[in-house]
């Protein structure tokens, strides 16, 4: 690729507002290539307007955001993908969701995808028919499908049962291994401990915490963060 | 965004018909001839004879000439002189000729609540304006509707007055005005050749007839090229000099309903 | 008052006899009528999506414009018509006035309106649900307006039938435009005008029926393939 890489990314005091309340205020944070952030924080504290901010579809009311020397815009958000917490499937079956991403003539490249999401044999069936878990790994392959160099995943498997989520944690542990940088927002610690190579700590809009997996769950530098882990619950407000 | 002149060759495409030999005319009509089935009767014979094709438009005569006088139609056939001779004298038309008569008739319900019967028409009018009965009225300035007004004043009689009280002005046409006279059983006037075609008389019969100030004249005037250059002339003029001659009267004398002939050729001898 | 029973007894002749002007008035009604939704769904889906996906100055009026239009007049649109393809009109070198594509102009304008104003609610809707899932594909404009059209092809299909039923079941603007000529410009409706005209009620009534079962019709055949269609693709 004649581009350079998005990453590393610089964030620098942004802010965002949403109905008359400050939601992120002055958010600073480093992102570096490879690896999986995991971005934790309690209800309310602003994860998933950060991935949306990241992911250029949230424009900052202030601040700096650099991606390797890039401004956000559609170019940006083109090389990266996100995985929300609902999917949005279009009313097509299986193939065609994934054909709409795909170039044209990509029938191996899907037929690959669907194999390693493990959806070959529902490629004919309506995307809308398919189970929960089925359908958030249908997501995931789609984002998968623009081959990006970032993967934002928002609680993809909140509402999902405990083996339909393992199976979401395989394929980010396969996409990060393929060379992937993963940016995954949960409020489950254990998902956490399992998926994180570092951890991004937000609390009431700012980023408290940022620290490598290995440090921050056994000495988790915030009283916040430490409740969170323990399970505490924790207002943010 | 849109596709404009796609659009436009799909509609010439799906409207266009199919191409003939000659070129066809538009009648603008009264409806008194087009709903009686006179045209069904004759044109076949003129368009075989000629190729022909005749579209004939029925509206009221009023409209008829103001659709004339826009140049959408090659000939005018319709039921007012003095509005045919204006059209002429104005440009519009060639020249008018007599084509046709029949007679207007006074119809009403069968029990003649305003008793009309035996009356000339100037005295039934005046009979029914007292009486609390109800008469139906074209109210569409149609060349009925101009026979009406003229015969209410003849009998001295401003029918306004009565107006949505005994005197409903229906604003349709002959045959809707007709329904709506049986429905309300009301008297109203009527050419004899929408009368007796009409086909939902129910008990509604006759009451006047015969007065020499029912005459109905018909007119034909083919729309003059000058006024409308867009007219095909020397068709319409085939057809008018077909209507005028021996075989076009024949014809329009040959034409019956239920064994009446409704309309009796009176066209001047050609020169 | 006329008898019901007459009525269907005598549509039901008309249909088996295959008299040949009904069949003529029949087909030109279907081609009129489809052909008007056709061109109204090539004008109107395009506009309805453009302003379900957009958001510009004065899109809340023009929605509530195109919205009033829904309850456009047929014989306004056919007085207007008319007005510009009279011979006096501005459109009047065309020579359309008294053929059926002025009738298919005159029913497209009236049913446009519907097409788009009810698109343009389906596809807002659906927009909401997929938007932010097509910025974050980054689609351009013009391919999320394809997919949302794709998408929502089954309602589609009904506002499309939307407009098709108001234009067949219209009679004031193409008696204006098209002139109800025999052999030329008469459809079922002007057909049913005509008979009412002449007294002869029952045939009315027979044409009516007649004309209901032809939108029956239609709308059976239409709803077979797409309940088909999406049994196979629809979640």
């Amino acid at each position: 690729m004649a581009e350079p890489p998005l990453l590393p990314l610089t964030l620098r005091g942004v802010r965002l507002s949403r109905g008359g309340a400050d939601r992120l205020h002055g958010v600073d944070l480093d992102l570096a290539p490879g690896g999986c952030t995991v971005v934790m924080g309690p209800n309310g504290a602003g994860k998933s307007l950060l991935l949306k901010v990241l992911h250029g579809l949230e424009t900052p009311g202030a601040g700096r955001i650099d991606w390797n020397g890039q401004a956000p815009g559609p170019a940006v958000t083109r090389r990266q993908a996100m995985v929300f917490q609902a999917p949005v499937l279009l009313r097509r079956s299986v193939a065609a969701n994934l054909d709409f991403v795909l170039p044209r003539h990509a029938q191996a490249r899907r037929d690959d995808l669907l194999a390693h999401v493990g959806l070959s044999d529902k490629a004919a069936t309506p995307a809308r028919r398919l189970s929960g878990g089925e359908q958030q790994r249908l997501a995931l392959a789609r984002a998968l499908a623009t081959e990006p160099e970032i993967l934002f995943l928002d609680e993809p498997t909140a509402s999902l049962d405990p083996a339909a989520c393992l199976q979401i944690e395989r394929l980010v542990l396969k996409a990060r291994a393929a060379g992937t940088r993963i940016v995954f927002v949960t409020h489950n610690a254990g998902q956490a401990r399992r998926l994180a190579d570092d951890v991004v700590f937000l609390h009431r809009g700012r980023v408290v915490e940022h620290s490598p997996a290995a440090r921050f769950f056994p000495t988790p530098a915030t009283q916040a963060a430490k409740d969170h882990i323990e399970g505490r619950i924790v207002l943010s407000h | 965004m849109t596709p404009i002149p796609l659009i436009a060759a799909a509609l010439i495409a799906l409207g266009t018909p199919a191409l003939a030999q000659t070129r066809p005319i538009v009648v603008q009509s009264t409806t008194s001839t087009a709903n009686s089935g006179l045209y069904d009767a004759i044109l076949p014979a003129f368009e075989a004879e000629t190729g022909i094709d005749v579209r004939v438009v029925a509206v009221g005569t009023g409209q008829a000439i103001e659709n004339a006088r826009n140049c959408d139609g090659d000939v005018l056939l319709v039921h007012a002189k003095p509005d045919e001779e204006a059209f002429v004298a104005d440009g519009y038309g060639t020249s008018r000729t007599d084509l046709m008569y029949n007679d207007f008739v006074i119809v009403g319900p069968a029990d003649d609540p305003a008793g009309l019967a035996g009356a000339d028409a100037a005295a039934a009018l005046a009979r029914l304006a007292g009486s609390g009965a109800l008469f139906a009225s074209r109210g569409d300035e149609s060349g009925t509707h101009k026979a009406e007004m003229a015969l209410w004043q003849a009998a001295g009689i401003d029918p306004s007055e009565g107006s949505g009280d005994w005197y409903r002005e229906t604003g349709s046409g002959m045959g809707a005005t007709l329904n709506a006279a049986v429905g309300m059983d009301a008297y109203t006037l009527t050419d004899r050749a929408t009368w007796v075609s009409f086909a939902n008389p129910q008990s509604h019969r006759i009451w006047v007839e015969g007065d020499p100030a029912l005459f109905n004249q018909y007119g034909v005037i083919p729309v003059s090229p000058r006024a409308c250059p867009s007219v095909h002339t020397q068709e319409a003029q085939t057809f008018v000099d077909w209507l005028v001659s021996a075989e076009g009267q024949a014809a329009i004398a040959g034409f019956e309903v239920n064994g009446q002939q409704l309309f009796h050729p009176n066209a001047p001898a050609p020169s | 008052m006329q008898d019901f029973g007459s009525s269907f007894a005598l549509a039901f002749r008309l249909v088996l006899s295959g008299d040949a002007d009904l069949i003529e008035i029949v087909l030109l009604s279907l081609r009129v009528s489809l052909s008007a939704a056709a061109l109204a769904c090539a004008i109107g889906l395009p506009l309805g999506a453009l302003i379900a996906v957009a958001r510009f100055r004065g899109r809340e009026a023009l929605i509530v414009v195109l919205n009033a239009l829904m309850g456009l007049p047929p014989v306004v649109v056919g007085l207007v018509v008319y007005l510009q393809l009279s011979r006096a009109g501005p459109l009047g070198f065309l020579g359309l006035l008294y053929t059926p594509t002025a009738m298919i102009l005159a029913q497209t304008i009236l049913i446009a309106p519907i097409v788009a104003a009810l698109s343009r609610q389906v596809l807002q809707d659906m927009h909401g649900e997929y938007d932010e899932q097509f910025r974050s594909l980054a689609l351009t404009r013009g391919r999320a307006v394809r997919a949302l059209l794709w998408d929502a092809r089954f309602a589609l299909v009904t506002v499309a039938l939307a407009g098709f039923g108001r234009a067949v079941a219209e009679v004031g603007a193409v008696i204006i435009v098209g002139g109800n000529i025999d052999h030329l410009t008469r459809v079922m409706t002007t057909a049913i005008a005509l008979e009412t005209s002449q007294g002869d009620l029952s045939m009315a009534l027979a044409l009516g029926i007649v004309l209901m079962v032809l939108a029956l019709g239609v709308n059976a055949v239409v709803q077979t393939v797409q309940l088909s269609a999406a049994r196979r693709s629809h979640g």
